[in-house]
């Protein structure tokens, strides 16, 4: 029952644009771009692709399809859940190809996050945060650094969590970055400077917010049969989508500490029938950092409320006995929505993950957040 | 409405009319099922213990409790420049419903989970009153 997804489907090819602080491109344009590299990274041609999954925000899969000549596409979906529509997709292509429906399924996340309209003010034109305009808006909660601040306090009152742990992540994001050639941010960050940084939404400091970028990627996931001539596959052991309970506002969630990762993690984990310490690295959605100790927790590597002591002591760091967001992640890498993070598991999974490989990585989870408490989870596997 | 308000302004849905009614009037209000007695926040169509469709509206005591908080420094809106930092508050209400508006008159070091706070129904404009909170 539970492993009914489990090995049918492989990541064959991934690609990415320069991640960057402005661009004269267009996000079609770098949508396109980063396809053509997925796709010839898998050894495919433009035309093998028939399942088209774009983000929910932006150019639309037509648009896609029309770009790249595909006339003959037999499946396109959107999995509308901001932060974690990328990884929800890796579920929906699964879903597609063990349906018999797709071979190659195209997951594609582009943005102009920076040189468009900012991440960080853009709430309200969107339709899933509709109650958050309406009721929150007009009092001046705006952003989503507004929104998830309450959250992180109220982990930090109940739980003793500190300033100090949030700082960890920024800086182990940061060390990881300047590791990566793709990566936005690539100036040391110490202690000092994360404190000294201006506040913005109380816990949140200027380094506890993620980036705003530009840029696209693009993951292929085929049919693990034909995947397996390709030239390096990963392969998809468990998938899961999970909401929280109030998905469409954070103010009336049950228990504001628990995201919808907490519903998909048990389920991903038994499907892909690994259990947590057979995990060598983890990506994990890191829109803020408190947010990284949050899901480590709904991911079941610790208990509710000792997230923040698991990422001391360089625990989640290279050479740690998890490291977590070894690209740098949002914080410090580039804002691609968590497409980036699917791009380094399997750039791990591979060996290929350069400066920042994780010795002898075979199996490792990437997670998604967004929409306020929409979670995601793929474990997936190298070839050994 | 003035002219001169450049906050962001609700859009009422027919299910949230009445609660906006009720603030103009001077009451805040929460739907309650109609059958099986629960308060639910924010206004929706049915009832999501029961499935029941009937409505009925509860004026609160307005007397809350701090869920959690957040203190703003970076304006997000061009409506709030000059107001940082302000205090977000979470506060929960009886019945468990919640929402999140501007303490006033509070120091964010101050507070604590669980410490009492009442409403302040504050005139925005001609045609929007808020519920505002201050420390009870």
């Amino acid at each position: 029952m539970g492993n009914t997804l489990n090995g049918k489907a492989a990541v064959s090819g991934i690609g990415e644009t320069v991640y960057s602080r402005g661009t004269d491109k267009s996000s079609i344009g770098l949508m396109l771009e980063a396809s053509l590299k997925a796709i010839a990274d898998a050894g495919l041609q433009p035309r093998d692709i028939d399942g088209v999954i774009p983000y929910a925000l932006g150019p639309v899969a037509e648009e896609i399809m029309t770009g790249l000549g595909l006339d003959d596409v037999k499946f396109s979906a959107q999995t509308p859940m901001g932060g974690a529509s990328a990884v929800a997709a890796l579920q929906a292509a699964t879903m597609a190809i063990a349906a018999g429906v797709c071979r190659h399924v195209l997951l594609v996340l582009g943005r102009r996050g920076y040189s468009d309209s900012r991440v960080a003010t853009r709430l309200a034109a969107m339709p899933q945060f509709r109650l958050v305009g309406e009721f929150e808006n007009p009092v001046g909660a705006i952003a989503p650094a507004q929104l998830y601040a309450p959250m992180a306090r109220r982990h930090m009152e109940m739980f003793g969590t500190t300033t100090d742990q949030f700082a960890e992540i920024a800086l182990a994001m940061r060390e990881h970055a300047m590791l990566n050639d793709n990566a936005i941010m690539q100036k040391p960050m110490t202690l000092d400077d994360y404190y000294s940084a201006r506040m913005i939404s109380d816990p949140f400091r200027l380094f506890d917010c993620s980036l705003e970028s530009d840029g696209a990627c693009a993951v292929i996931v085929s049919d693990a049969e034909i995947a397996k001539d390709t030239r390096a596959p990963v392969t998809i052991l468990g998938v899961a989508e999970g909401h929280p309970s109030s998905p469409s506002t954070i103010t009336q969630r049950k228990d504001m500490t628990t995201l919808g990762l907490a519903n998909a993690a048990p389920r991903a984990f038994e499907m892909a029938g690994v259990k947590h310490q057979d995990i060598n690295v983890a990506q994990i959605y890191d829109c803020f950092t408190y947010t990284v100790i949050c899901e480590l927790e709904d991911l079941g590597f610790c208990k509710k409320g000792e997230g923040g002591q698991f990422v001391e002591g360089g625990r989640i760091r290279l050479g740690g006995e998890l490291p977590v967001n070894t690209h740098g992640g949002l914080l410090s890498q580039a804002h691609i929505a968590g497409m980036n993070h699917v791009y380094e598991l399997v750039r791990q999974l591979r060996g290929e993950g350069g400066r920042a490989q994780v010795k002898d990585a075979n199996i490792g989870l990437v997670t998604g957040y967004g929409d306020l408490g929409d979670g995601s989870i793929a474990i997936m596997q190298g070839v050994a | 409405m003035s002219e001169n308000y450049t906050k962001p302004i609700p859009e009422p849905s027919i299910d949230s009319q009445p609660f906006w009614d009720a603030l103009n009037e001077g009451r805040l209000v929460f739907q309650a099922c109609g059958d099986c007695g629960k308060l639910r926040h924010y206004p929706r169509p049915i009832c999501d213990e029961c499935y029941s469709d009937h409505v009925e509206w509860k004026t609160s005591n307005g007397k809350g409790v701090i869920y959690s908080w957040t203190e703003t420094h970076h304006p997000f809106h061009i409506g709030f420049r000059g107001e940082t930092p302000y205090i977000l508050v979470t506060a929960e209400f009886d019945g468990g419903v919640r929402i999140q508006t501007q303490l006033l008159d509070a120091k964010v070091e101050d507070l604590k989970i669980g410490m009492h706070v009442e409403v302040v129904l504050t005139k925005a404009t001609e045609d929007l009153t808020l519920p505002l909170l201050r420390l009870a």
